[in-house]
């Protein structure tokens, strides 16, 4: 093999390996993704207790506080899954900038999905989102009237604000569209396609995409309709 | 019929380069380069620079041709090279834009044509499969299933042309690279330098400043050769399971 070095590390080909390769970035993208896109499906679950009522949703939360085990045993799995994930994005981002120094005068697309051209978007913003989301409802810095363990109060006066609401929306939005290609792609990344199973799997990412946008979206729209108060 | 061109003029590889209006006329039954080979002859009687685009077979095989028109990599009719793009799929009147592959790894010679070593430099790190020379072995002493040489045809259809890294708003190489690997991979005659294969491709592709996947199909649907994506996770498994369980024999060498 030639000498020369590989754009992503710098290594020689001889020593080229997992994690230095796209595709090894790839397979990491596709197993955190996957375990993240498994943690907002149960947070969405968990989260649509609102609808029962404030006892059952503050006893559910109470109960995740208590066992402090599987609390941090979940969030330092997710901190490093966030990790993984935006590292591995942030790297080939810059590959793609290496990649493809000049623009096309004109381009069109021939048969892509607008959310598989935008991943590289929609997930900066959804990064931003759960940063806020953290200092809103976990740690209060960004809520307005904060207090510790009453959770079905900060949900609904946090909602009460229309520019919140609607961040939480737009970026519900945005996570919709990075799983409608990102539940999908996330097989097709670790090998997995076949004439049989892919058609599938892609209208299984579309079906998950649209019941998380629901569920999320539900629950501000919920509070600013005056539903849930 | 009547064109309106915008065309990429670059007079060579060091130079800027920008886009250039032409009008030209061209009847129906020509091929897109016919058109071209036309507008080049209006252009060297009044004296002016032709335009230069690459091209050989002219009859959608060899993988020499290829440009971007109106934003599509070799123009709007699928499963066709621009060398067999006939002008009845434009109108009178239509305004194209041609521009080269646009990518690193392909950097433009002149006008429309672009340096595609960088394919060679993936071939020659393991688009190959060791063969001894002498007689040739009886055609039917190695069963193949029927299911694995019909994909290994599939994927040798390939001719390289680049129009997948073209396309692809990544200027990932995947799909040539992973119709490379199938062809050979799905076959016995491949197997020995399976692993090998896939390590020492991939890192070539990363030498050669190509990017990395995104699982968008943009390749798929311009790829004069229908190409699937299939093939990329093909290629995904091989390098996963490779980079995992390749046990490097480390030449000490001093
Ligand atoms: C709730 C949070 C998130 C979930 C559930 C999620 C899920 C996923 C999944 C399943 C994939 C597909 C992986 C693959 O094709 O192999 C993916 C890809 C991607 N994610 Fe995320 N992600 C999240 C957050 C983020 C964040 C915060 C960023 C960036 C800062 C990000 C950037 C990307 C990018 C750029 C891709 C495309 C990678 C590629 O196709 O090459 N994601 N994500
Ligand atoms: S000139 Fe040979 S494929 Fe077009």
């Amino acid at each position: 093999m030639s000498a020369a070095a590989t754009a992503l590390t710098g290594k020689s080909a001889e020593r080229f390996r997992f994690w230095d390769s796209p595709i090894g970035k790839k397979a990491v993208m596709a197993a955190t993704g996957f375990i993240l896109f498994g943690f907002v499906t149960g947070h969405m679950l968990g989260n649509l207790q609102i609808y029962l009522g404030p006892e059952k949703l503050d006893a559910y939360a109470e109960f995740l506080q208590q066992t402090k085990g599987l609390l941090w045993g979940a969030r330092i799995t997710l901190l490093i899954c966030v990790a993984l994930h935006v590292t591995a994005a942030i790297q080939l981002a810059l590959l793609q900038k290496k990649a493809r120094p000049q623009a096309y005068v004109k381009k069109t697309s021939a048969g892509s999905s607008y959310a598989s051209r935008t991943m590289y978007w929609s997930g900066p913003i959804l990064l931003a989102f759960i940063v806020f989301h953290l200092l809103h409802f976990t740690t209060g810095q960004a809520h307005p009237d904060f207090q510790h363990g009453a959770v079905y109060r900060n949900v609904v006066t946090g909602f009460q604000s229309a520019p919140a609401s609607l961040f939480y929306i737009v970026a519900m939005l945005l996570l919709g569209a990075h799983l409608y290609h990102g539940i999908w792609s996330m097989f097709q990344s670790v090998g997995i396609n076949h004439p049989k199973y892919t058609p599938v799997f892609k209208k299984l990412a579309a079906l998950m995409a649209a019941v998380l946008v629901g569920g999320n979206v539900s629950i501000p729209v919920a509070v600013m309709t005056g539903l849930i108060r | 019929m009547k064109l309106t061109l915008h065309i990429w003029r670059q007079k060579n590889a060091s130079s800027p380069g920008k886009m250039v209006r032409y009008e030209t006329d061209a009847n129906e039954h020509m091929s897109f380069l016919e058109m071209l080979d036309v507008l080049n002859e209006g252009l060297i009687a009044k004296g002016e620079e032709p335009v230069a685009f690459d091209h050989d077979c002219r009859e959608g095989i060899c993988g020499s041709c290829g440009f971007v028109i109106n934003g599509v990599a070799h123009g709007p009719l699928p499963s066709t090279t621009v060398c067999q793009l006939h002008m009845r799929h434009f109108k009178d009147g239509d305004e194209l834009y041609l521009e080269p592959w646009r990518a690193a790894a392909f950097p433009v010679i002149k006008d429309l044509v672009v340096d595609r070593s960088a394919f060679d430099r993936i071939i020659a790190a393991g688009g190959y499969i060791s063969v001894s020379t002498g007689s040739a072995v009886d055609a039917n002493a190695l069963p193949v299933r029927k299911k694995d040489s019909d994909m290994a045809m599939d994927a040798a259809q390939c001719i390289g042309c680049g129009a997948c890294v073209a396309a692809c708003p990544n200027a990932s190489a995947s799909l040539f690279l992973s119709a490379k690997m199938s062809h050979l991979g799905l076959l016995p005659q491949g197997q020995p330098e399976r692993m090998e294969r896939a390590l020492n491709m991939v890192a070539a592709a990363n030498e050669g400043l190509f990017g990395s996947c995104t699982n968008i199909g943009e390749c798929e649907a311009v790829c004069p050769k229908g190409i699937r994506l299939e093939f990329i996770a093909r290629m995904n498994r091989d390098f996963l399971k490779a980079a995992w369980t390749f046990r490097q024999e480390r030449v000490e060498s001093d």
